[in-house]
């Protein structure tokens, strides 16, 4: 940690020159016997690894139409050559989306295509080799499936598609990544990713009621597994005692607490984020998804609400309705969807994200808000890479812009934007996102911040910005290890519903 | 002689492109999309999904979005093959069409304009070190044909002419089986050869990515997630297993 000091900011923020070689190295810590073996992949580098990791690229282009496409399409035009927050922040020129996928397109054109089976160096074709599988483990652990460059391609190609299918071989032969598969290890066995046990959980729940107690004197209540409950809240699991995710936490038990709204969490879904998108493994994405569709039927909830994630957000916006039926609009014969849909309230959108849920009280006026409570900050949002360009809020397109930042106009009297080709649909990635939040990556983590922190220090210098509002718990994580390595203090960075904490009003109305 | 060549060349490469498209772009609609993944913001109606998808198509809005020389210049080329494709077509119809007679003075100078688009995207190529990195032989190769094409087209229609009421003889000759004389001009040989390959590689090289764009979910699908339940079959079959 000492000897990570943070790249430089850009004077002018041109785009960097290559370092070809910059971030060559062994990857993030591979997962043990243990791990693997857990989710049913093999503990070990299997013996035949080349022969099932093309077959296992052959079964995923017939399965994925994107990868299909995105292995043909890609006409090297550069466009997004110096879009990723990391190529930025490395200057590693496999690190260029393009590049990137290169890495895998080489060796598809090899196996997969007649010019690379018959001229494979006029095409940029490869044999699969173990340096070709060691360097896919490394950059595609260099990748945190932000999609920005996907905003750019002419043709969409998205390379966290290709990341995700590069590391679904990975693992298929043996080769995964200790972080992700670890953590999805705990969600099958605890019920979330910090692997924090139900009377624990329950515990810090009592914990927190008796500090909000305390600091507000009103009994905002974090009720958990309560059957027959209106809403049923799923929140990354670092909410419950991470800091700064917990004073969202609170944000979201006094909106629900002011406005009578009957709440419940879920010991056995106390985990929105699921890892198994990180991983690209669908078996996987869908069984942690089917946690949070038992906890509902058995809870009995008419309504789900997610907290602050961002990939989260996307798997439960994008995916939960195909992985789980938590969604609307099955057709009366699709039985495994109904028995679920059956029971949601639809006059709300399913699920419902939490800024969501919030900005259509404020609407109602069913909210209290006295703004001068956050008159002390002065507020700038990041947009979330997943939740930026994998989701939506509200009914219109771009409303998972407009309602965070409506939300805190309505919280607060200071608001800046940071500049705009680094905000909405061209947000830059914290730099942690994808799988990619752990120590053993923590320089490619400082790295990859690079782009954020320059344009927050000009809204810092230039309006004396002192918060950053996000809506991520990756973000969170991220920016308050991050921030202190650019010499800002980890304090600044925060949820929307600590803001939203701050100003709201609990009395009788 | 080489009327009979060009004509078997020309059937060949017919054959392959139609076949290896036809292929290919069956490829790309059978295999399933399993999850709902349009780059958001995204459309909500079907009608927003060709609105984007034409905008993507005709201006190439992404490419506007991320660097103005490369869409300037790919657009420029992209937009003068279009007119020059379509100047073309007075070789393949008789009486030609009107639309066709139309755009003759703009697609001769189309020409031009394709040649100067395509020298601008392979001097970035060669010249800007992150496109250099990323180019394969293929790619050099590939903007060379094309300039081959651009390059021996105008040389016939400014230096050297070439017999064009003979060409359009033998094209419409082709057309229904009937092999004509093909005037013996080397600039035509090279000209026609160069086209006759670019119709060999399309359905196996990157030129894919116009058959391809179409394909994208992440340019075609609908942003409705939470409204309706998207399930390809493989996905479908785990429900009918358990739970």
């Amino acid at each position: 940690m000492a000897d990570i000091t943070a790249p430089a900011y850009r004077v002018i923020p041109i785009i960097p020159s290559l370092k070809p070689g910059a971030m060559e190295g062994k990857g993030p810590f591979v997962a043990s016997d243990k791990i693997q073996e857990a989710l049913g992949f093999p503990g070990q580098l299997v013996d035949d690894w080349h022969d099932r990791a093309i077959a296992k690229m052959g079964d995923l282009l017939t399965k994925y139409r994107s990868l299909k496409v995105f292995m043909d399409a890609c006409v090297h035009c550069g466009a997004c050559s110096d879009k990723c927050h990391y190529f930025i922040g490395t200057q590693d020129p496999k690190n260029m989306p393009v590049a990137r996928q290169d890495l895998l397109r080489s060796v598809y054109r090899r196996y997969f295509t007649l010019p690379g089976k018959l001229f494979p160096k006029l095409v940029g074709a490869r044999d699969l080799t173990r340096e070709v599988l060691d360097e896919w483990h490394n950059y595609f652990h260099q990748c945190s499936e932000c999609r920005r460059c996907s905003v750019f391609c002419p043709y969409g190609i998205d390379t966290a598609e290709v990341t995700m299918a590069a590391r679904e071989i990975l693992d298929s032969v043996g080769y995964g990544q200790k972080y992700d598969n670890e953590i999805i290890g705990k969600v099958h066995k605890i019920g979330n990713n910090l692997g924090l046990p139900g009377p624990a959980l329950i515990d810090t729940l009592e914990g927190l009621e008796e500090d909000v107690k305390e600091d507000t004197g009103f009994d905002v209540r974090f009720p958990i597994d309560v059957k027959g409950a209106e809403v049923l809240l799923i929140t990354p699991s670092a909410d419950f005692f991470a800091e700064p995710h917990i004073d969202s936490l609170i944000g979201y038990a006094k909106v629900f607490h002011a406005t009578g709204t009957s709440w419940t969490l879920s010991s056995m879904a106390s985990e929105a984020g699921n890892f198994g998108m990180f991983i690209g493994n669908y078996e996987q994405l869908r069984k942690i998804a089917l946690r949070i569709r038992e906890a509902a039927l058995e809870l009995g909830v008419k309504r789900i609400v997610v907290g602050e994630c961002g990939h989260a957000w996307r798997v439960a916006y994008s995916f939960w309705n195909t992985l789980s039926g938590v969604g609307g609009g099955a057709s009366e014969t699709d039985r495994f969807a109904m028995m679920l849909q059956k029971q949601l309230d639809h006059r709300y959108r399913q699920p419902t994200h939490i800024c969501e849920f919030t900005w259509d009280l404020i609407q109602r006026n069913a909210l209290v808000l006295d703004k001068s409570a956050n008159d002390n900050l002065v507020i700038t949002f990041h947009d979330s890479c997943n939740v930026a360009r994998g989701s939506r809020m509200g009914d219109l397109p771009g409303g998972q812009f407009e309602i965070p930042r409506n939300i805190i106009k309505a919280v607060a009297n200071n608001f800046v934007e940071m500049a705009p080709n680094t905000t909405r649909e061209q947000t830059f990635c914290c730099g942690g996102g994808g799988g990619l939040l752990t120590d053993d990556l923590m320089d490619l983590r400082v790295k990859g911040a690079l782009p954020r922190m320059e344009v927050l220090q000009q809204v810092v210098d230039e309006h004396g910005v002192n918060f950053m509002a996000v809506i991520c718990a990756i973000c969170k994580t991220q920016f308050s290890k991050v921030m202190p390595i650019y010499g800002f203090d980890r304090k600044m960075v925060g949820g929307v519903h600590q803001l939203v904490s701050n100003a709201i009003q609990l009395g009788p109305k | 002689m080489a009327s009979i060549v060009f004509a078997i060349l020309f059937y060949l490469a017919t054959l392959l492109l139609v076949v290896g498209l036809i292929y290919r772009i069956s490829t790309y609609a059978r295999t399933p999309a399993p999850l709902k993944i349009p780059t958001t913001p995204a459309p909500t109606t079907n009608g927003g999904v060709v609105l984007r998808m034409t905008r993507e198509v005709v201006f190439f809005e992404s490419l506007f979005k991320a660097n103005l020389w490369t869409w300037g210049l790919g657009w420029l080329f992209h937009a003068s093959l279009l007119l020059v494709i379509m100047r073309h077509l007075r070789y393949f119809t008789e009486p030609v069409w009107e639309l066709v007679a139309l755009i003759q003075p703009f697609g001769m100078y189309a020409g031009i304009t394709m040649l100067l688009g395509l020298g601008g995207l392979w001097g970035r190529r060669l010249f800007v070190e992150r496109i250099r990195y990323i180019s394969t032989p293929s790619d050099h190769l590939m903007l060379l044909l094309l300039m081959g094409i651009a390059a021996s087209g105008l040389m016939m229609k400014f230096l050297v002419h070439t017999d064009v009421i003979a060409v359009k003889g033998y094209f419409l000759g082709l057309m229904h089986l009937d092999i004509q004389m093909l005037p013996g001009d080397v600039l035509l040989f090279v000209h026609l050869s160069l086209v006759a390959s670019l119709l060999i590689v399309f359905p196996f090289s990157k030129l894919l990515h116009a058959p391809g764009v179409f394909f994208s979910p992440t340019r075609n699908q609908k942003d409705n997630p939470r409204e309706s339940r998207h399930l390809s079959a493989w996905a479908a079959k785990m429900e009918s297993e358990k739970s």
